[in-house]
């Protein structure tokens, strides 16, 4: 049994909020660079070029790369062999956020009632998952989501007998819907299976996957291959002003799921997105 | 080709613009987002007057980060427009001439530019930190209970836009898309 500390837990939290803020990926800055070079369009690549900038200034001068600093989703993956001490462990990763995103000068932008919408002022709570894992350690990955992206994210609970087709036309509707409102080029997370709330977390999780990594099946890694091309085919362009850059990547996760079900949820993130991880 | 514009933002200004254009805007620009918005409606709805000066001006739909100590302003990029879009044909009505924001805008907003004569136009969405160098200047003027969602008065020089619809409702996500598919199919 190895023993972690909530006070470890909440450090690290933080500085995941602040560093995934301030630091664009390098998975998700290569594809933006081969995008531009990729990019036939003139309008599009300046965009492109611009985005680029943003992220070597954030990360030089320690400023969010955007102002929507997102709520904060956390995955944690805790090994059975771990046993937290000195407190309670989803209150540790709660002050995490709350320092992380005061410390970090992060916006603020969690309301606590969702129909009465008095902000928080401290971005907690945060949207925590657990999944338990063999050995003794512990993960910890912050994505912070922002919700411009968010916002045109869908569910559908298609017939088994719509199968893949179904799920390619699902997917490229929600991303010709969203058109210039999520901060085209985006990344696209898609969950098939599970259950209507298995789809939408397999679908956040799915943005999570460096952009630089395949589906491990190739049936899917095929797919996500695929729906890229068709997605870049549909011209709406980096901030929706036309071009080929619409999307960077497709990320697919699945789960099994029931006889009578088929069900897709398309999680949609802008180009900034941020993903952190670090293990204790 | 950048076209250089300055505050307030007349009549004749709107009309020189084109869906497409580049500009660079200089002068004083106010943000506000959702939850201005929607006070900004209830005080009209009472007959009230409004903390800010709508005739002539822009107003750029942001919600900037805490700025860090010795800094004007935070990270500050484009929210996305629809979400106000009951609330500015309102304004429109009132004088308001441009709007910097991103993402689609309703046929009522549209309608109402064009009879009023105003332009939309979008900044970079996510190239937050890169559009916050062009502020030179940040106050809270009205509602400061709302934090990030407080009304500011920026004084901004060349802060980098794109027209994406004009005063003749030319919408750039219409034409851009379509002249791409055109000549990239």
């Amino acid at each position: 049994m190895k023993e972690i500390h909530v006070a470890d837990i909440t450090r690290l939290v933080k500085e995941l909020c602040i560093n995934s803020n301030y630091y664009i990926s390098k998975d998700v800055q290569g594809k933006i660079e081969e995008s531009a070079k990729n990019e036939p369009w003139p309008i599009a690549k300046d965009i492109l070029d611009k985005i680029l900038k943003n992220i070597e200034i954030a990360r030089n001068e320690n400023l969010p790369a955007c102002q929507d600093t997102g709520m904060a989703c956390v995955f944690i993956e805790i090994g059975q062999e771990v046993h937290v001490t000195g407190g309670d462990l989803e209150n540790a990763i709660h002050e995490g956020v709350r320092q992380g995103y005061s410390e970090g000068y992060l916006r603020k932008s969690v309301v606590g009632d969702p129909l009465e919408r008095i902000n928080t002022k401290d971005n907690t709570p945060a949207v925590i998952y657990y999944d338990i894992v063999p050995g003794d350690k512990l993960g910890i990955t912050v994505a912070p989501k922002g919700f411009g992206s968010e916002n045109m994210s869908q569910l559908k609970m298609l017939k088994p007998s719509d199968g893949v087709e179904g799920v390619k036309e699902f997917v490229l509707k929600v991303v010709k819907e969203a058109g210039p409102n999520p901060c085209p080029p985006v990344v696209v997370g898609v969950g098939i299976g599970g259950t209507f709330d298995k789809a939408a977390y397999l679908a956040k999780k799915a943005l999570i996957r460096p952009l630089t990594e395949k589906n491990p099946n190739k049936f899917y890694a095929d797919l996500e291959e695929e729906l890229l091309n068709n997605i870049n085919k549909l011209g709406i362009g980096p901030q929706g002003f036309g071009g080929r850059t619409t999307a960077l990547k497709v990320n697919i996760e699945i789960y099994p799921t029931h006889i009578a079900g088929l069900p897709v949820a398309v999680n949609i993130n802008c180009h900034v997105t941020r993903h952190a991880h670090a293990e204790l | 080709m950048e076209r250089k514009i300055t505050t307030p933002f007349t009549l004749d200004k709107v009309q020189e613009l084109k869906a497409g254009d580049n500009v660079l805007i200089t002068g004083i620009i106010y943000t506000a987002r959702d939850a201005a918005h929607k006070r900004l409606i209830e005080l009209l709805e009472h007959g009230e007057a409004l903390p800010i000066d709508i005739k002539d001006s822009i107003i750029y739909y942001v919600g900037p980060t805490p700025e860090k100590p010795g800094h004007i302003i935070g990270s500050a990029g484009p929210t996305t427009s629809y979400r106000m879009d009951s609330y500015t044909p309102r304004l429109l009505d009132m004088g308001l001439r441009g709007m910097i924001g991103k993402g689609s805008r309703s046929v009522s907003v549209i309608d109402s530019m064009k009879k009023n004569g105003a332009v939309y136009f979008a900044a970079i969405g996510g190239a937050a930190a890169l559009m916050s160098k062009s502020i030179k200047k940040a106050e809270v003027v009205a509602y400061e209970d709302l934090g990030a969602e407080a009304i500011r008065r920026l004084e901004v020089v060349d802060f980098p836009a794109v027209v994406v619809i004009d005063a003749q409702g030319n919408n750039l996500y219409e034409i851009g898309q379509s002249d791409y598919l055109k000549k990239n199919v």
